[in-house]
């Protein structure tokens, strides 16, 4: 499945450690993330999931350790460059982070809008987006009106409206029902089918049996306990 | 651009009490500003027709005589940038007083000497300020040919001595309200700025520049600054309509002059000056918060 011959890392983390006051969140993280990859991020929690994807979204500023982003280090990249990055990426908050007292529609054409595309073409992709996520009807709707799964939806639409290459989720099936949560979990391996890399956190180890390809990282403390390609897992329940 | 006015629309919809308090503050601001502006144009441009753009009489002594004139001239327009010197003989003087006193005329003719001085009129080309005036008359008349020179001193001095004290009173006032205005203005900004604290930091999180973020906040501004100026000159204008309808005639006849509304360029140096106040404090409020 890893093609080792051809690596065409998108992330890149050595020994990143995430310190929040005294507490060490993550530590010593090495990790190499290529194009066209599914992850799946597993561990109990407060294991440090959400920290690590949000480091690697680059919400979060790791405390110590490098950061390469399609070979540039991120260290050297300016603030004011982060935003274009962020753009190549896509993000379902654990919290989904909507914005309350904006619509379904405008939270999600908020990503084009910011990428400076032109109004038409966003009315277009957010409502064909909305569709796809089976949100369309809801497009007027504000978040804290909508169910945890309806939130769901829509932060898996704005994640994936500016076709990012990656896709990063956290517990994106949370709170779902098993059969929204195969929905959603469908996808996002669609998405990957296209080409792009997904990294899901989950600690619901179901989401694996479900799937054919791909890696599952689990962290425990902060630490990776266990990098194992999900093929090798299969076997070992056999 | 239309993404920005619909969400500057909103946003001043969603905080309208707060919008309204600011755009009444920097119209009240601009109305005190524009109401001195009102004040020092007409008074200055009374003063100038009452000192008539720089006119001096000079009068010359008994020792005078019409041989000294030419060199005379050359003199005085070594003082001063001078446009015109006329020369009124005793003998003019006379006889323009007698014909205004045709009635009395019998009175001057008793008269065996001509009592009146030789006279030069003239008047300054670059006329900026009284106190120029003033100075080049303080010249003049240290000449020992010259008597006196007239040119409207005592109560128009008097007069701008207390035009000046407004004047700096008007500063000091202008300095104030433009600082209060300014002040509340950027105050908005940090209000509307924390009261979006979460949607900034989920744009942010979208791949937002920071300019796409401060961009609604400065239009904001700029719109409220605008606003403010224009509602402030509205009540300027309408007070001064309502007043002058009611005291010109009467006013006007008594005083050989009219009290005219602002001119088209300090109209529109307000509306520009309260604009840029919207924006100044806008800039300062960001500058402050996102560092
Ligand atoms: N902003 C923060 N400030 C302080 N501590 C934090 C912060 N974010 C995370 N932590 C701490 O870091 C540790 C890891 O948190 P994290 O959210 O990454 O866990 P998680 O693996 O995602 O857990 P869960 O499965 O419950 O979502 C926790 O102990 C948490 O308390
Ligand atoms: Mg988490």
């Amino acid at each position: 499945m890893n093609d080792k011959t051809n690596k065409n890392s998108i992330i890149r983390l050595f020994n990143v450690s995430k310190r929040f006051g005294g507490k060490l969140a993550l530590k010593d993280i090495t990790l190499d993330i290529e194009q066209g990859e599914l992850i799946f991020i597993s561990g109990p929690s407060g294991a440090g999931k959400s920290t690590l994807l949000k480091i690697l979204y680059l919400a979060q500023k790791a405390s110590e350790g490098q950061i390469l982003i399609d070979g540039m280090n991120l260290a050297r990249i300016s603030s004011s460059k982060l935003p274009f990055l962020r753009r190549r990426f896509g993000m379902i908050f654990q919290d989904f982070k909507l914005i309350p007292n904006r619509t379904v529609f405008e939270n999600v054409a908020l990503v084009l809008e910011a990428a400076g595309e032109k109004p038409s073409f966003i009315r277009k992709k957010v409502m064909q987006v909305l569709r796809t996520t089976g949100m369309e009807k809801k497009f007027n709707t504000l978040p804290p009106t909508l169910s945890g799964g309806e939130q769901q939806r829509v932060a898996v639409a704005r994640a994936v409206v500016g076709e990012p290459s990656v896709v990063f989720a956290d517990e994106p099936t949370g709170s779902l029902d098993s059969k929204s949560a195969q929905a959603i979990l469908d996808f996002l391996m669609g998405y990957h089918k296209k080409g792009a890399t997904v990294l899901i956190v989950s600690h619901n180890l179901h989401l694996l049996e479900r799937t054919v390809s791909g890696r599952n990282i689990e962290i425990s403390e902060g630490r990776i306990k266990r990098i194992a390609t999900i093929f090798q897992d299969k076997e070992r329940k056999q | 651009m239309a993404h920005f006015v619909k969400k500057v629309l909103t946003d001043i919809r969603s905080n309208r009490f707060l919008n309204l308090i600011t755009i009444i503050t920097i119209s009240l601001s601009i109305l005190v500003v524009s109401v001195f502006l009102l004040f020092f144009e007409n008074a200055s441009r009374v003063i100038e027709s009452w000192n008539q753009g720089g006119r001096a009489m000079i009068y010359l002594n008994k020792e005078f005589s019409l041989d000294m004139l030419p060199k005379l001239k050359v003199k005085i327009k070594t003082l001063g940038d001078i446009d015109e010197i006329v020369y009124i003989s005793k003998a003019q003087a006379l006889d323009k007083l007698k014909k205004n006193m045709s009635s009395q005329s019998a009175f001057l003719k008793t008269l065996k000497e001509n009592p009146l001085p030789d006279a030069l009129e003239i008047r300054m080309r670059s006329y900026n300020s009284f106190e120029e005036v003033q100075k080049f008359a303080q010249s003049i008349k240290a000449l020992e040919i010259v008597e006196d020179v007239e040119y409207g001193q005592g109560w128009l001095g008097r007069f701008l001595q207390i035009f000046n004290l407004f004047k700096i009173t008007g500063y000091a006032m202008c300095t104030l309200f433009f600082l209060i205005a300014l002040f509340i203005t950027a105050n908005t900004v940090r209000l509307a700025f924390y009261s979006r604290k979460l949607e900034i930091e989920i744009m942010r999180l979208v791949g937002a520049t920071e300019t796409f973020i401060k961009t609604p906040f400065y239009i904001e501004g700029l719109l409220q600054g605008f606003l403010g100026g224009t509602l402030g000159l509205i009540i300027l204008l309408i007070t001064y309509l309502m007043i002058s309808s009611g005291m010109t005639q009467s006013l006007a006849s008594y005083m050989y002059f009219d009290v005219r509304f602002l001119s088209v360029k300090t109209i529109v140096l307000i509306i520009v000056g309260s604009t840029f106040l919207g924006w100044f404090g806008c800039y300062l409020s960001l500058k402050q918060i996102l560092k």
